[in-house]
């Protein structure tokens, strides 16, 4: 990532020419129809690519636009390759045309003038967003300014299986007490996966008194004494881990299949209706259920951004105001689907829209709004970059 | 088309399709291990990458599991053929043994290993079938057992695959050895079968086997599909390691990732020299243990153990393809059920348009490679026989030769080379990349049938009045049907199991049967795993299945040709 | 001479080493039987006639048939027809195919069931058109050969020790029918054999190899 982001300084800025009028919408569906989308998004959760699939087949009915999803293990990924074409000059037709995106990549993307825009609160669909309730224009604490429209609220949750643990922990250290009292049946995703990371900041988060200093930029100065208390958690934790810390699994999803193999009893999960999508899918026991933290925990918006060098810029928004409709939002939050939660407001919804969203059934194991609590916000991106990485020297080259 | 000018041009061609890439591939590694990379602004020489390169805390332990796991998975398998053929070749346990192998060897490498996972694992299925009962647990042991340190998984699950490989060409090879007298005279002396046979046999046969365990050797050293399913983790092999340098978000890893793809090219080279070495070493030996004229008083109980081996290795990917099946259709399984709770078809629904996108994929390629190579080698064929062109033992070296440089050590350079000069990836590019690899294999599947073809046929065509072209497809194609869609289904098999060319340079954009399942891998959704895998299987056995089925319908008059 | 089989001068070698040299007339209906040992170079010299000379063997002289020299037309234009010791049937096709292989493709497509089923008449296999080549006997696949050659309208007939594979019952009767056959249509013929009392049934001149 270092490497990425003195690349990116390098580079003499691009103005990102608005070379068609998102405020103009039936050009934009007009020119979209026929154009190919090529969707780079995270490729590891079957659920999700299903979701993926749907949209595709409505956006292809409705609009005439074809979806492609592009598989990524690493939305950094699809980052360099923006970053690489411009390099060759490829100004026009990039491979690219929308990325789902968060966080320090869109940082970097943003400021290296990656990105077209702005264009997403020009979309007809942004009228329901919820602007005011959810922390839809800002990323990780970097504002949008409309260069990214968001389709999923996402927070964290911890799964747990009933048979073998039955009550929720309250916080961190409970967490902790347990691994220890009950040896290898806890483990998280290896970083740096997304969610591998995010278990650390959410064990940051939860372990500091005040953590609004993880608002600020990470610095020298400040990094060693706020991050001590999380490396002198993880040195009471790992021994205790599944496999004693000498492997991890290596995606969220990949926790799933431990559970119900009975290898572990608790996972982190970004979704919070992952676990009933995954009963529905047979991959979990009915028996598992989630929990929040006592003091809350992380959430955050998941985004679409359109690269400047799009060749379907017209088709990629297209498929990020479809993203935002209530038909899609009303099917990503149906738990037995995906369970994500959505950016809307209901209050701008209309009647039939909104007896949609409460007819919802949550799901067995999916908590309700009220009892997902507080959301913590995301620490701002250069904490998590520094962590992962000092993590991986500590952690990751095991033996 | 002046045919005269046109089918001597074709071996020419064929040589240029399948060695142009692989030098291509080469040149392009070759420049940024030394420095050079224009796209991302870098220009050598320079040792740097190399300095990067053993920088690497993992470096000596993935160089060292490379070598380990390439050098016992080639000499396991050659021991377990080697002594099974031995101690019972012609008889009915063999021919069985020799009849449930042979349809392995069309199941691809990333599905057997798939299935060996879900079986072996502390959580897999021999577990779940003797627990609570024999083993008293109600939670998986905590074993590494899958990615352990030392790669014996990943070993284990080449082993399995190469046993069928190399047995059906040690039978190809035995079929001119003329085994069955020197078995006689052997026996008749007092030898017990297994001496017998590695003291007359074995040496007239490796002689002919010898590029084939090369290969087999280069292939385990650099493999990246299996050692990703079932190889270490912390560091994993070097392969998988060059692959991760590749698809590093920051272009200036890739530098390293050449660095690595030499040192991998090096290894090869190395292992195969010290291989040549020990060959000249064990005949060295062999002939002090022939001239001491030992009877073989253990045969008995070599022979036994091998075709025990054997057996285990083909029931192991058969009870692996079993248990994909299973979880394809499992409700909820959990620990330590030995069956699911309940069936369904909820899985074959939820995946199957994604498999049939992929497998549309697949086999759009596939056919396409299988296709352009089966042309070719029918051309060069047809070229060496009407213009009397001859192919020495030389030519069988550079048959051999893209599949024994390494895939890692030439496909990211020839990514890399694509990059530079601004060509687009795709399934174009794939497709050559593809046919590289699948041409040695067709022509190999077809030369000597072709060849063994009766000349005085085409001379009696000819005299009554055929033109070249007419003996060709009216004579000499169809009498060998069944031989040419064999091939056709060899290349096809070939290329739909072929992993890192889709990936690296297809650039993401191309999706095969293969690259989901092996993106799976990590997902441990089991359920899409085993449907992937077992679509994966089919589309490479279904050809086979043709070849078998269409001659026999198509010929189901005519004696002559049912045996073909 | 204006009808039938010339060899002017044909010397065969191998490596250098002298194989054969043959010069020989054979006129219309006529037979020369080539004798000698086996490996003496008897099939090569038919190779070489038929034009299809491995190319390990270096040849000199020419080959005459009807007036034209024929030493380097393409194979499939020297209208000289071979027997082999195998009958050789094409095993894809159907007897009639078989024989409707060498027909020469002016033929309309009406007249070739008559003319095939005529072959068959001619050799005592009516109705056998249809019949996969596989289920005939010994002796009725080599009247199918024969009738096949004869079929493609040849201006010469070479025979490889055509009769060595039958056993001494047919051996006879197939002799006599192939001889038979040429001489009626005024075929020069060249035979090679090991076989004594081929020679003397075919009853024209002998060149013996390898003396």
């Amino acid at each position: 990532m270092k490497h990425l982001a003195v690349l990116a300084a390098l580079l003499a800025p691009v103005p990102a020419l608005a070379d068609i009028d998102p405020g103009n919408w039936e050009a934009v569906t007009a020119e979209a129809e026929g154009q190919t989308v090529f969707w780079n998004a995270w490729g590891g959760s079957t659920t999700t690519n299903d979701f993926i699939a749907w949209v595709g087949r409505r956006v292809m009915e409705d609009y005439g636009v074809t979806l492609e999803h592009v598989k990524l293990t690493d939305t950094a990924d699809a980052v360099t390759r923006v970053l690489s074409e411009r390099q060759a000059g490829e100004d026009t037709d990039g491979a690219i045309d929308m990325i789902w995106i968060n966080g320090a990549n869109f940082a970097a993307m943003k400021d290296a003038g990656l990105l077209f825009g702005p264009y997403a609160e020009q979309l007809p669909n942004w009228d329901f967003v919820d602007v005011e309730g959810k922390t839809v224009q800002s990323d990780f604490t970097v504002p949008t300014e409309g260069f990214e429209s968001p389709w999923a609220m996402a927070q964290v949750v911890f799964i747990h299986d009933t048979a073998d643990l039955a009550e929720p922990l309250g916080s961190m250290q409970a967490i902790a007490d347990w691994s220890a009292a009950n040896p290898g049946r806890f483990t998280y995703p290896q970083p740096p996966d997304f969610l591998g990371t995010t278990f650390l900041k959410q064990a940051l988060v939860d372990l500091l008194e005040d953590p609004s200093v993880l608002s600020a930029p990470a610095t020298d100065d400040t990094y060693d004494a706020v991050t001590a208390p999380l490396w002198a958690f993880l040195e009471e934790l790992t021994p205790t881990l599944w496999r004693e810390g000498r492997a991890y699994p290596a995606t969220g999803p990949a926790q799933l299949q431990l559970i119900a193999d009975g290898e572990v009893d608790l996972a982190i999960s970004f979704s919070p209706g992952e676990a009933t999508a995954a009963i529905a899918n047979n991959q979990l026991p009915p028996t598992v259920r989630t929990f929040v933290l006592d003091k809350g925990t992380i959430g955050n918006a998941s985004f679409v951004a359109i690269p400047y060098n799009s060749g379907s810029k017209a088709g990629a928004m297209v498929v990020a105001n479809f993203l935002m409709s209530p038909e899609a939002q009303v099917r990503a939050q149906n738990p037995e689907i995906l369970g994500y939660g959505t950016v809307l407001d209901m209050e701008a919804l209309s009647a039939e829209d909104r007896a949609a969203f409460d007819a919802l059934e949550l799901g067995v194991a999916t908590l309700s709004p009220a009892a997902l609590g507080a959301v913590r916000a995301e620490p701002h991106p250069s904490w998590m970059t520094r962590i992962a990485d000092d993590w991986m020297q500590r952690y990751g080259v095991s033996e | 088309m002046n045919r005269r000018r046109f089918l001597p041009v074709l071996p020419i061609l064929t040589l240029l399709v399948m060695l142009g890439p692989v030098v291509a591939g080469l040149w392009g590694t070759l420049l940024p291990a030394f420095g050079h990379l224009p796209a991302v602004g870098l220009t050598g020489p320079s040792l740097d990458p190399f300095r990067d390169l053993f920088g690497w805390g993992g470096l000596p332990r993935a160089v060292m599991l490379s070598m380990s796991t390439g050098l016992l998975a080639t000499s396991v398998s050659l021991l377990i053929v080697m002594l099974v053929t031995a101690g019972w070749y012609g008889t009915r346990p063999f021919r069985a043994l020799e009849r449930l192998l042979s349809p392995l060897l069309s199941v691809p490498h990333a599905a057997a290993a798939f299935g060996l996972a879900f079986l072996i694992a502390p959580s897999g299925w021999l577990s779940r079938l003797v627990s609570p009962g024999l083993t008293g647990w109600d939670r998986p042991p905590d074993l590494l057992i899958v990615q352990d340190s030392w790669g014996l998984t990943m070993t284990a699950g080449l082993i399995v695959k190469e046993v069928p490989f190399l047995l059906l060409i040690t039978l190809a090879a035995l079929g001119q050895a003329d085994a069955q007298r020197s078995m006689t005279i052997s026996q008749a002396l007092g030898y017990g079968r297994v001496t017998g046979w590695l003291k007359t046999v074995f040496p007239r046969v490796y002689a002919q086997i010898r590029p084939p365990v090369y290969v087999v050797l280069a292939y385990a050293m650099s493999v990246v599909d299996v050692a990703v399913i079932l190889g270490p983790t912390t560091p994993p092999p070097l392969s998988v390691q060059i692959v991760k340098w590749m698809s590093d978000p920051d272009l200036a890893m890739r530098l390293e990732a050449a660095a690595g793809a030499l040192l991998q090219l090096g290894l090869v080279v190395g292992a195969l020299a010290a291989w040549r070495l020990a060959e000249i070493l064990v005949a060295r030996l062999g002939r002090y243990w022939i001239a001491r004229g030992s009877r073989g008083r253990f045969d008995l109980i070599v022979a036994q153990g091998a075709l025990i081996a054997g057996g285990v290795s083909a029931i192991l990917v058969v009870l692996g393809l079993l248990v994909l099946a299973i979880w394809s259709f499992a409700g909820f399984w959990g620990f330590p059920s030995a069956f699911p709770d309940g069936f369904t078809l909820h899985n074959w629904m939820r995946f199957g348009p994604g498999t049939l996108r992929a497998l549309g994929e697949t086999a759009l390629i596939a056919f396409t490679v299988a296709g352009a190579a089966l042309f070719l080698t029918i051309g060069c064929l047809e070229a060496e026989y009407r213009h009397g062109l001859a192919f020495s033992q030389g030519a069988v070296w550079l048959l051999y030769l893209p599949l024994l440089i390494p895939q890692t050590a030439f496909l990211p350079g020839l990514q890399t080379l694509m990059l530079s000069i601004g060509a687009d990836v795709g399934r174009g590019p794939v497709m050559l990349a593809h046919l590289v690899f699948v041409l040695p294999y067709v022509f190999l599947s077809l030369a000597d049938p072709y060849r063994a073809w009766d000349v005085r046929m085409g001379t009696i065509a000819a005299a009554l009045g055929a033109r070249p072209d007419r003996v060709l497809w009216q004579v000499r194609l169809p009498m060998l049907l069944r031989p040419v869609l064999t091939a056709l289904a060899v290349g096809f098999a070939v290329s739909v199991g072929q992993y890192l060319p889709t990936l690296l340079i297809g650039g993401g954009r191309v999706a095969t049967l293969t690259t989901e399942a092996v993106a799976l891998a990590s997902g441990g959704d089991r359920r899409a795993i085993a449907v992937y895998g077992l679509m994966q299987t089919g589309a490479a056995l279904v050809p086979f299945a043709l070849a078998l089925l269409l001659p026999a319908l198509v010929w189901r008059n005519r004696k002559g040709l049912r045996h073909g | 001479m204006d009808k039938g089989l010339s060899l002017k001068g044909v010397t065969i070698s191998s490596g250098g080493a002298p194989l054969l040299s043959v010069s020989h007339d054979i006129g219309s209906g006529e037979v020369l039987t080539v004798m000698g040992p086996s490996g003496v170079g008897k099939s090569t010299l038919l190779a070489f006639i038929t034009g299809t000379l491995a190319p390990d063997f270096r040849a000199e002289g020419e080959v005459w048939l009807d007036g034209h020299n024929i030493s380097d037309i393409a194979p499939h234009q020297r209208r000289v027809g071979i027997l082999f010791q195998d009958d050789l049937l094409f095993p894809h096709l159907s007897v009639g195919a078989n024989l409707a292989f060498g027909l020469r493709p002016g033929e309309s497509a009406a007249e070739r069931p008559g003319k095939i089923n005529e072959a068959l008449d001619e050799v005592g296999l009516s109705g056998f058109a249809d019949r996969d080549p596989a289920t005939l006997s010994g002796g009725q696949k080599a009247r199918v050969a024969l009738m096949r050659m004869l079929l493609s309208e040849p201006c010469a007939l070479l025979l490889d020790e055509p009769f060595s594979r039958l056993d001494a019952a047919r051996r006879a009767q197939v002799r006599d029918m192939v001889f038979d056959r040429a001489r009626a249509r005024e075929l020069p013929v060249l035979l090679v054999t090991h076989d004594a009392d081929d020679a003397q049934a075919a009853g024209g001149a002998i060149v013996t190899l390898g003396g």
